[in-house]
């Protein structure tokens, strides 16, 4: 998963190095994007409420459970006087079958399990290319490989600096950073 | 008798189509740009037609624009590559699915009899935005660069040509022309040419261009794999890609996909293939698309 580092408020980029993703236990998590404010308050009241549910039980939820249920919150909240206005991508490891989902979810509360997926304008540049070059077997090195290809197009193509992508890869071994290299330079045509 | 002889004698040159002075106005300068259209009698003509034509504010609009489109041109090594996809839309209404959006421009050297894999001289114009405006204008386009051919004895160039085009959108500005147009073609004096021009009045050169609702799918899969060293296949299959992916994503965008090839002695026609059948051999041969599932 990757999210962008910066943080906007109208033309200013008032944070260049900003974690757009929040860990929800230890094999799942979410990024997000959207209306200012709303994001990680809404992150980080899930995130909470997925810990509690864990102490409670004594359990881990499984990604497919995690996604429902912020699925149900968000849909609740939209029909509240002020919904949040989130899109989230929600990435995570099944630890009993250590089967790998994606879901995609947008502020509409729609939830849908996906191969690859993106939010944003980031959608029109990158499905195409994801389209063309996934596979489901593809290595975490292919898959580097893969990003390295949507975030030149970005590069090449978006008006906007979004100052570079933080990446996090959900494994069976839990969550973890990946040094990303964010200074390349997208050649184009 | 003399009347007899008036009667059946013509003076000299009474069949001659044109009058003195309309020769005259024929063979010197180029033709007004501003023809003669007829204007509503409102102040302002270009809120007026949004008005009428905004089918996103208000469905039910009187008046709805065929638009929606994905079109694409590249040079490499061997030309230029030209793809388009062939849906013509109406608001949410698929208008057609059979358009030829590829224009060939400069009709004299056209030659229709000839066969059809044999290269075409002259150049190739593509059409997005509004049908009826790209049509139009690029038909007018064809008229002068004919013209021109007549006047000068040699083929107009894509620089010419695409600066007769856009001085033309620049002198409609605001008049609400839609139309965002790639011209490509190779002459002896430019090599392989290729220019962008829309209704704003941007005229660009370029090496690659995606023109229309679908154009960022397209960027995407043909800036990854384009290299200047393609082989014609290579170019064509990945223009190709490039349309099937816009397609796919882009709701406005479907149909057949078009593609030519642009070279020295001319433009070469390589197909108006259904994208169905081609998305379908891209998913299960390749493995591509598997975000599509192909069990029931």
């Amino acid at each position: 998963m990757a999210a962008s580092k910066a943080v906007m408020r109208g033309p200013t980029i008032i944070k260049a190095e900003d974690d757009k993703t929040r860990q929800l236990n230890p094999h799942t998590l979410m990024a997000f994007s959207g209306e200012a404010g709303d994001t990680v308050q809404f992150a980080e009241f899930i995130q909470a409420n997925i810990k509690l549910y864990s102490m409670r039980n004594d359990t881990e939820l499984s990604p497919a459970a995690v996604s429902n249920f912020v699925r149900g919150e968000l849909a609740r909240s939209l029909r509240s006087r002020s919904p949040y206005t989130v899109n989230l991508l929600l990435g995570g490891l099944d630890p009993v079958t250590e089967e790998p989902s994606l879901y995609w979810v947008d502020y509409l509360a729609s939830l849908a399990p996906v191969p690859y997926a993106a939010h944003g304008y980031a959608q029109y540049y990158c499905l195409s290319l994801l389209d063309k070059h996934h596979n489901p077997n593809i290595s975490l090195e292919e898959g580097m490989k893969l990003l390295e290809m949507c975030t030149d197009e970005l590069k090449r193509r978006l008006p906007i600096d979004y100052k570079g992508v933080l990446v996090k890869v959900v494994t069976k071994d839990g969550v973890k950073e990946i040094p990303f290299d964010n200074d390349r330079v997208a050649r184009s045509a | 008798m003399d009347k007899l002889v008036a009667q059946y004698s013509r003076p000299q040159h009474q069949n001659d189509f044109y009058s003195e002075a309309e020769q005259q106005e024929l063979t010197e300068g180029m033709p007004p740009l501003s023809l003669k259209f007829a204007l509503p009698p409102v102040d302002n003509r270009a809120a007026f037609l949004r008005a009428m034509t905004d089918d996103h504010a208000n469905p039910s609009c009187p008046i709805k624009i065929a638009h929606g489109t994905t079109t694409l041109a590249f040079r490499f090594q061997g030309g230029i590559i030209v793809c388009t996809d062939s849906r013509a839309t109406a608001g949410n209404w698929i208008a057609s699915q059979t358009v030829k959006k590829v224009i060939p421009v400069s009709r004299l050297s056209r030659g229709e009899d000839k066969p059809s894999n044999e290269p075409t001289p002259g150049l190739l114009g593509t059409m997005a935005g509004g049908a009826a405006d790209c049509q139009y204008w690029l038909r007018y386009l064809s008229q002068q660069c004919t013209l021109h051919e007549i006047r000068h004895k040699r083929r107009i160039t894509v620089a010419a040509a695409s600066k007769i085009l856009a001085n033309l959108t620049y002198s409609y500005k605001g008049y609400g022309l839609s139309m965002g147009t790639m011209l490509a073609g190779v002459t002896p004096q430019e090599g392989p040419a290729l220019y962008y021009i829309d209704s704003d009045g941007t005229r660009l050169p370029g090496n690659m261009f995606c023109v229309g609702s679908g154009q960022t799918f397209a960027y995407g899969v043909l800036d990854a794999n384009y290299k200047y060293d393609l082989t014609e296949q290579e170019a064509l299959d990945l223009g190709r890609r490039a349309i099937l992916a816009a397609m796919h994503r882009d709701a406005y965008s479907g149909g057949f996909i078009n593609c030519y090839h642009v070279k020295e002695e001319g433009w070469v026609h390589h197909g108006f293939d259904d994208m169905n059948p081609i998305f379908w051999k891209t998913k299960l041969d390749r493995g591509e698309f598997s975000n599509v599932t192909s069990e029931l």
